[in-house]
Order: structure tokens, then sequence, then C-alpha cells
């Protein structure tokens, strides 16, 4: 089981949480500049990475705030917490 | 006797017993790797032997070798459930799996190896009308494509599978429905890997495990050189990646970048008991499924692990919940100890459909996004084959090409047992 260290709630256990998938920008802005395929590319194509890997979670049980974890997808363990739309 | 060819039968098990079974020939040769092969095929599981086979085979390319990083059976081709079924709602995907279940049939025969292969029906039970209304849409897809799903009572699901106490009129989720897929099969697992792996040997193959491949190699002009393994670098014509979850490592270092996740899927083994279940039971509305095999065990699998993960081990809450949704149905399994348990890393694409095809590096093939790649390992080995031989797609594997993504033309697949 996960302990995530929700920087408003302190460690809480991953079932106050729901995984929302990896990280990824914001969408672009400026559709115009970009091609169908780039586009596409940001659709569907993922970060996969073996080892540390950035997700989101959100805190459904808890104080409701999304936030980007950077967790180890070998080891599960979880090298940082900070709100989302911190960075 | 030649490796490979020695056939195995009543007769030349009671010769050897005369001998003290000391004189059976290996399985399979081991080699010392060459600088350069025709083609390729990075990983030795299911798929990546299957794919071997055939094309020595149907396609007469024997220069062929198996690199695997580990042991032969040790990676998701044991990771299973070893549930064979062709109960998907696209028509893209029930014909392939119809040629599945159908080759797995006949399998042991052409493999002269026996893989246990156990045809028993697999129940699903129904107890949400959401998950009612879906399934009888499968049911008439499958009814149109060739594949069987009848319906039947409560009190039929009851009678064939009498350990199921739970899901009356007054629990949390009672069963209000259920579907028999004659054609589900289990197998063993163990046998599918050796026994193509024999095959494959005896036509010529190479099989080299703990050949652990780091990263493929491109020549100037963007083609496929070969692979760059722990034991040197290998040349070949074409390459094939056939390795489950760890498919986007690899194609990662030529910059191929592939619509896929990869995830942690797990499942339990009870201690042996008394033959008390024999179909294959599934409940999709509390997401536990389970089988018992021919030593007893009773096999379980559940939902995969939250977040991308490459550990291949337990999630104590998945686990939890699939033992209590398993005993919500079961209560009296309460009683039983699990002995093993273990995880194998899955990768998905956004529509949870397959992937076989080529890719824009000219001469480099993949097959991924096997979410239940088990009961697809002989027609996936067959199609696959037919691709890296003749580099077009075979019939049954047409729509499931890389290129559907560039339209977002997704075949959506519930089918499988994930929500992810």
């Amino acid at each position: 089981m996960l302990i995530i260290d929700c920087p408003f709630c302190g460690p809480r256990d991953e079932r106050e949480f729901e995984y929302c998938g990896p990280y990824r920008e914001h969408r672009p802005d400026k559709m115009d500049n970009l091609s169908a395929s780039d586009f596409i590319d940001y659709l569907i194509v993922p970060e996969n990475p073996e080892g540390a890997g950035r997700e989101f979670w959100w805190h459904k049980r808890g104080c409701g705030e999304w936030l980007l974890v950077v967790r180890d997808t070998k080891t599960h363990q979880i090298l940082s917490t900070v709100e989302a739309d911190a960075e | 006797m030649k490796v490979g060819l020695q056939k195995y039968s009543l007769y030349s098990l009671v010769r050897n017993s005369f001998t003290r079974h000391r004189n059976w020939s290996p399985a399979w040769i081991n080699h010392d790797l060459k600088k350069s092969y025709d083609v390729i095929i990075i990983g030795g599981g299911g798929h990546g032997l299957a794919t071997a086979y055939y094309l020595a085979k149907d396609h007469g390319v024997t220069n062929v070798a198996v690199l695997e990083r580990g042991w032969l059976g040790g990676g998701n081709v044991a990771r299973n459930t070893v549930t064979i079924r062709s109960n998907y709602l696209r028509q893209e995907s029930i014909p392939f799996f119809i040629k599945s279940v159908e080759m797995y049939e006949g399998l042991s025969n052409e493999l002269n190896f026996n893989l246990m292969h156990s045809r028993r029906s697999m129940i699903d039970i129904i107890q949400t009308y959401p998950k009612l209304r879906e399934i009888t849409r499968k049911m008439y897809t499958m009814d149109i494509f060739g594949s069987t799903y009848k319906p039947i009572s409560v009190s039929e699901i009851r009678r064939r599978i009498p350990t199921l106490a739970g899901g009356g009129k007054s629990s949390r989720l009672p069963i209000i429905a259920g579907m028999v897929h004659p054609e589900g099969a289990v197998n063993r697992h163990d046998a599918v890997a050796w026994g193509y792996a024999r095959a494959a040997s005896s036509l010529g193959v190479e099989i080299h495990q703990n050949t652990k491949v780091n990263s493929l190699l491109q020549n100037e002009d963007g083609t496929i050189r070969g692979v760059s393994t722990v034991k040197g670098d290998i040349l070949a014509d074409r390459v094939a990646v056939a390795v489950s979850g760890h498919t986007t490592q690899l194609t990662d270092t030529v910059g191929l970048r592939l619509p896929l996740r990869s995830f942690n899927l797990s499942a339990f083994v009870s201690e042996p008991i008394k033959p008390m279940i024999d179909v294959v039971v599934n409940c999709p509305d509390l997401g536990v499924y389970l089988s018992q095999t021919a030593k007893g065990e009773l096999v379980i699998g559940g939902a995969p692990d939250p977040g991308q993960s490459f550990r291949r081990g337990t999630n104590q809450l998945v686990f939890e919940r699939t033992v209590g949704a398993m005993l919500e149905l079961f209560p009296s399994f309460k009683k039983l100890k699990l002995l093993r348990q273990w995880g194998g890393t899955v990768d998905i694409a956004p529509d949870a459909s397959p992937i076989i095809s080529e890719t824009e590096i000219p001469s480099l093939y993949i097959t991924a996004g096997w979410w239940g790649g088990y009961k697809a390992i002989p027609a996936g080995g067959l199609t696959f084959a037919n691709l890296i031989a003749t580099n077009t797609p075979h019939q049954l594997t047409k729509s499931f090409t890389l290129d559907r993504f560039e339209t977002l033309d997704y075949i959506l697949e519930p089918g499988t047992t994930t929500r992810v």
C-alpha cells in the first residue's frame, strides 16, 4: 500500500486517493501551430518510465486537491509529492 | 537421436523407463550466439516462441534467434491465470480470439507436448444491470462473429457452481443473471512455453536464455541493424519485439513513441483442495475471477494495481479487495490458505486492443498491448510471423496495426478484464 504525503493533509494511505493517470503538460493553447500528429501524440503517448515517473493522484476522500506524485515504478517508493498546479 | 525430434509417446515413455529415464534427449539445444541472423525475436515468452515456431514452420525462416532476458517460461507466460476464451466485443477481436482458442485445442497434438488443455466453460456472474446490458450486447456480436455466449438462470448457476453460496437476495450485490461461454478453457502455461520452444528448436530456431537486450541498433539510413545485448551486439535483417510490458523500454532506444502504459497485474493461488469448481468463474462486477487447476489449487485473478508499474509484485490493497470480493460470493473459501502470489507487467494501448504491427522504423516489428495475452499466444504467433515474413499484416490482425492511432481509429475493447 502506498502512503502518499499530501502537502495539505500529511501522510495518508492509498485508499483516500484516486490514481488519475501519468503526468502530461497542459493542453497546447495555440492549436493553429500544431500538426494533427503532434496533437495526437500529446493525447495518447504517455510517459512510461521504468524508474521515477510522474503521475497525478486526486485526494478524493481527503482535501480534494490534485497532487503530482513522483513514484518509482520499479520499487513503488514515492520520491516527492507536490500540489499539481504548483509547477 | 536429434534434439527435439524425439517423439513423446506412451512407447517412448515405457522404453525410457527401462533405462531409468536417463536417456531422454534435451527438449531444445543451447547454441553459441552468432554474429547475425535473418530475424531476431526479442522475448522468449509465449508470443516470442510461438512467432519463432510459425516463422520456421509456415514461412521456412529458420535463421532465427529468440533472445530471452531470463529463463524460458519465467516471464508473463507464467504470470497469468491461463484463461483461454473468445468472449470479446469487437468484430475485429472476436475472429482473432476464436482462431486462437481453436489453435490451442489442437496444439498438444501439433507440438507433441501435453498442454493439459481442458475445455471447461467460463461462467460470468452478473450482479448489476449495466453489466447485464453490456454482456447482452456482447452476446449478440459474438453470435454474429462465431463465438458463443448463452444466458443461464441464477438457479442454473448455483447448480453448476455449488460452492457459490453468496450473492443471495439480501446481499450487497445479488446475482441477477449469468452467461456461459462454452469455449472457455485452461491449460498448463509451462507446457505452452516448453512445447513451442521444443518445436521451434527442432526446426532450427536458436533460443538464447539469459540474453538481455539493452537497446535496438539502427543503420544510418534509419533501418534496423540489430540489437545490443549483454553478450554484445548482434545484427539482424529484421527485429521483432515481443516483450510485453517492457516494449517502450526497447523502442525508446530508437526514439519510437508508442501509446503504451505498463501496469502490474497480479494473481494468487490457494492450497490444493479436492475438485469443487469445474468451470472458470468470472465476476466482472466485483472484479475477481477464478478457476481450479488440475492439481486442485484455486487460481484467483483481480484488478491491476493503480498507477504504472514494473514491480511484478502484489499490492496489498488489490489483494485485499480481490480476496474480499471472492469471499462475498464464495464464503466457504475463507478457510483456504493462499500459497503463492505473483505479478506480471503488462502494457496496454488507449483502446485496450493489441498491437501487431510494423513500425516507422523499417524492418522493426512489435507485438504489444496484450492485456490477457496468454489466450492469444497461438494466433498471436501465427499472425506476427506472417507479418515478419511477408511484411503484410495477417487477415486476422490487419486492424491491430499502429496506424489506427494516427486517425484515433480506436478498437475500444471492454472484453479485457481492465478498467484502466
